[in-house]
């Protein structure tokens, strides 16, 4: 009897934990359910992107059933080979970055992005070089002078080896003329142990993205020597990459694409969807409130930008000596 | 006085029917996903993320508190009852609580699983109140130096649980060191003996390991000697803890709460650490009654390891609020709880935040309270769950451990992994081998090999770098002291011989 009573509380309970990640999809009418991957666990930047765009997307048809489901693993490709299997689908999206570009050159991935039918961009998020307040660097410049000295004495701490930070630690050493390979790069699971290891002055520098770092080098414990846009970011006193003379530019993008093999008519609905979900109030709110930047596009243009990052990313991965 | 004042404030907005209401939401679907193997807090509060969307912060994070907590408290559950930890951080729980219930003292067990787990989660969340700045700046002057000869040190103190045979514990650990090694390496985004599996890249999860080789491994044991032998008949026993039990529990769980807090704010110290080194003191310290007892369910190591391991649930809140620095994948959950309100945990959240924060920490006492006032209880009722036939109870064992498993990845190689892992503990316990040292090799192995890379990588390769720090000389220094000790305590009372005892399933 006992038994019976811990079964079904068991099970209840697993209805519950499992009814909040999948959503039953078999109940009302209409089209299929459009379904969002997000290739990564619950919790990090994709799996926020996907299930803000879930709740964008109900906004703007109260009607449409979304549902965002989780396939984590090896830098979202194992989320990437579950798509190229859905050939065709057109109501399925998968949330991907720079990241993942960069994961599919890593671990030599069998299917890449070119299996895959872009669909859009939605944010960006720049990257920011810090140093702790007690450190000698002033600049960028004093960075590269000691770099250029011996590469082995400035120790970087980021996120994970051949991530978004360990891709701008090589652009950058590439070009102050430092071999990247040489780079004395200590990876992290994330930015936040890396943080740890800067707030307690153990390394030389610091990148992750600006969200991780902004708090503290507003609050004087950190110093920011630079960021990777284009231009300067309001509310934050750094220099660009550019102006403190490194030719660096790197944006770590999040966006859609959606499974090889779409006709026209398919690919076309789901920009439509997208488009939708992004002029809409709720995504606008998420937005600012997460502190990403829009930088929406779609069709051939996210199309030809896909193509050159991987150009790009392709190149620096191999002088990184990260390829497994 | 100040902090005070606002805490009480906190108390007056978190103590509303309906946040009560969230915190018994809470704590009940944390004590389940604590029970339940495979399944753990950190899931749980991702995929209740959504709710963010519509329930005010405060009801939010009182409903995450008590999830955090429950899963940690949890987790003793099935370690004690069943030998089947559902959390890596009660693993050590089931070495000694799973013997007390088999000798019919599966209710005091869980009891002091229950007050202990009330105790230390209170104490800490004190502390959280008055000594978060102090922690903090504790916490952050680790670096990967002190962090590797902290691993050196829990390899030494936890020797003692390795067996009484040592190259069997030796080989256990092998076990655990090699599946550690498998992924990318960290540091050089190298693959590792992934067979060419791109599901292995990420490694296999440590809760794969640990529900393996002890949920499954111990269901499979028990399934070939039901044959043999008639189960042996556990009794029941007493409902509650008798005087004897309160007076060997309090210390236990003082130490426990002493060892957990501090692990729990350090970014690389997670829950587990704090209960093996727990466990070790509490074994070395053990005299009298409970030096014999220890290996065949001593209460001081059930009560210790429980309170370690919800003090560091709340130490971990330490770095998050105070830095904004994510210490557990609860925590990392959690600061994306805040972010979806707009939060950014830091310096400034104190200032900025006030009424949540203090609302928070209101809520973990409410949380802590509510949880002791659900499982104490329960607790007798719990130990019943013995009486129920044995095949039926191992089969509900291998469906949950599986559907845990799988639900954590939706991946089918995870389950391979978990027959394959389970098959290697039906025979490690058929051969004699002891279960706990592999999942501690897979837990210390990488860290200390990450740790130590890094240390060096930072130190331009001068291996005085790793005795530089005083924090890393202490302990290093008391690592050999846990080495030497034994041998010189063996030294001078060498005229004692050790009795005989039985060959015994050790696990």
């Amino acid at each position: 009897m006992r038994l019976r009573i811990l079964a079904a509380v068991a099970a209840l309970s697993v209805a519950a934990v499992s009814g909040c990640g999948a959503g039953s999809g078999s109940d009302g009418g209409g089209t299929g359910a459009l379904r969002i991957m997000a290739p990564a666990s619950p919790g990090g930047g994709w799996d926020q992107t996907s299930r803000t765009a879930e709740q964008a997307l109900k906004s703007v048809d109260p009607k449409r059933k979304v549902e965002v489901f989780n396939v984590p693993g090896a830098g979202g490709t194992i989320g990437l080979a579950q798509l190229a299997g859905e050939k065709g689908n057109g109501n399925l999206l998968m949330t991907m970055g720079l990241v993942m570009v960069g994961a599919i050159e890593q671990n030599k991935s069998k299917v890449t992005l070119a299996q895959t039918t872009p669909i859009a961009k939605l944010t960006e998020e720049y990257e920011i070089i810090v140093v702790p307040a007690a450190s000698p660097f002033k600049s960028v410049a004093d960075l590269v002078a000691a770099w250029k000295a011996d590469p082995k004495k400035v120790s970087i701490s980021g996120g994970s080896a051949g991530g978004t930070d360990h891709i701008a630690a090589g652009l950058m050493a590439k070009a102050a003329g430092v071999d990247p390979k040489q780079v004395n790069y200590i990876a992290h699971s994330g930015g936040g142990e890396a943080l740890n290891e800067l707030l307690g002055n153990k390394v030389s520098a610091g990148i992750s993205g600006v969200s991780e770092f902004a708090e503290h080098v507003k609050s004087g414990k950190l110093r920011a020597l630079a960021v990777t846009s284009a231009q300067r970011l309001p509310d934050l006193d750094a220099p660009t990459l550019k102006e403190a003379g490194l030719n660096v530019e790197l944006t770590n993008w999040r966006g859609f694409v959606a499974p090889g093999g779409l006709d026209e008519a398919a690919k076309k609905s789901l920009t439509d969807q997208v488009t939708k979900m992004h002029d809409s109030q709720v995504w606008k709110d998420a937005v600012a409130k997460n502190g990403w930047i829009d930088s929406f596009q779609t069709g051939q243009q996210f199309a030809d930008y896909l193509n050159a990052e991987q150009t790009k990313v392709k190149a620096i991965i191999a002088e990184l000596g990260v390829v497994s | 006085m100040d902090s005070f004042q606002l805490l009480l404030d906190g108390f007056a907005g978190a103590l509303t029917p309906v946040n009560l209401m969230y915190a018994l939401i809470g704590v009940t679907l944390g004590t389940l996903v604590g029970v339940l193997p495979g399944i753990g807090p950190a899931m749980t509060v991702a995929l209740l993320l959504p709710i963010t969307f519509t329930v005010p912060p405060t009801s939010a994070f009182i409903m995450f508190a008590g999830i955090y907590y429950g899963g940690m408290y949890g987790g003793s559950t099935t370690s004690i009852l069943l030998n089947t930890p559902g959390e890596s951080s009660s693993m050590i729980t089931a070495l000694e609580g799973n013997k007390m219930a088999r000798r019919g003292r599966a209710a005091q067990a869980l009891a002091t699983a229950a007050i202990g787990s009330f105790v230390a989660g209170t104490i800490a969340t004190a502390l959280l109140v008055v000594a978060a700045p102090a922690v903090v700046s504790f916490a952050i002057s680790f670096g990967p130096e002190d962090y590797f000869a902290l691993a050196i040190l829990a390899f030494t103190a936890v020797s003692s649980v390795l067996s009484r045979s040592v190259v069997r514990g030796l080989a256990s650990l092998g076990f655990g060191l090699v599946i550690g090694l498998i992924g990318i390496d960290q540091q050089t985004g190298q693959a590792r003996l992934t067979l060419g599996l791109d599901q292995l890249l990420d490694g296999v999860d440590v809760v794969v390991v640990a529900v393996g080789l002890f949920a499954l491994g111990e269901a499979l044991y028990v399934a070939s000697r039901l044959r043999h032998s008639l189960p042996e008949v556990v009794p029941v026993g007493r409902a509650w803890m008798g005087r004897t039990d309160w007076r060997r529990s309090w210390l236990p769980w003082l130490r426990g709460t002493a060892f957990g807090f501090p692990f729990g704010a350090l970014p690389g110290g997670g829950a587990e650490i704090p209960t093996f080194l727990s466990y070790a003191a509490e074994k070395r310290l053990a005299r009298g009654v409970a030096k014999e007892e220890f290996g065949k369910g001593a209460i001081e190591g059930v009560a210790g390891p429980e309170a370690a391991n919800n003090a560091s649930a709340a130490g971990t809140l330490v770095p998050l609020l105070t830095l904004g620095l994510p210490t557990s994948a609860t925590a990392a959950i959690l600061l994306a709880a805040f972010q979806q309100y707009g939060l950014q945990p830091g310096p400034q959240l104190f200032d900025h935040n006030p009424a949540l924060v203090w609302g928070m920490i209101a809520s973990l006492f409410i949380g802590n309270t509510m949880l002791l006032v659900l499982n104490l209880p329960l607790a007798p009722l719990w130990a019943r769950v013995l009486r129920i036939p044995r095949p039926y109870l191992y089969a509900g064992i291998v469906l949950f451990a599986a559907l845990g498993v799988y639900a954590l990845n939706g991946s089918v190689v995870d389950l391979v992994a978990l027959f394959l892992l389970g098959l290697l503990g039906y025979a490690m316990r058929r051969f004699g081998l002891p279960v706990a040292p592999a999942v501690i090799g897979l837990i210390l192995g990488p860290m200390a090999e990450i740790q130590l890379r890094r240390a060096l990588a930072i130190g331009a390769g001068d291996v005085t770098t790793l005795v530089r720090s005083p924090i890393a000389v202490i302990l290093l220094l008391l690592a050999l002291a846990a080495l030497v000790a034994p041998l010189f305590r063996k030294l001078m009372t060498r005229r004692r011989t050790e009795p005989i005892v039985p060959a015994s399933r050790e696990d």
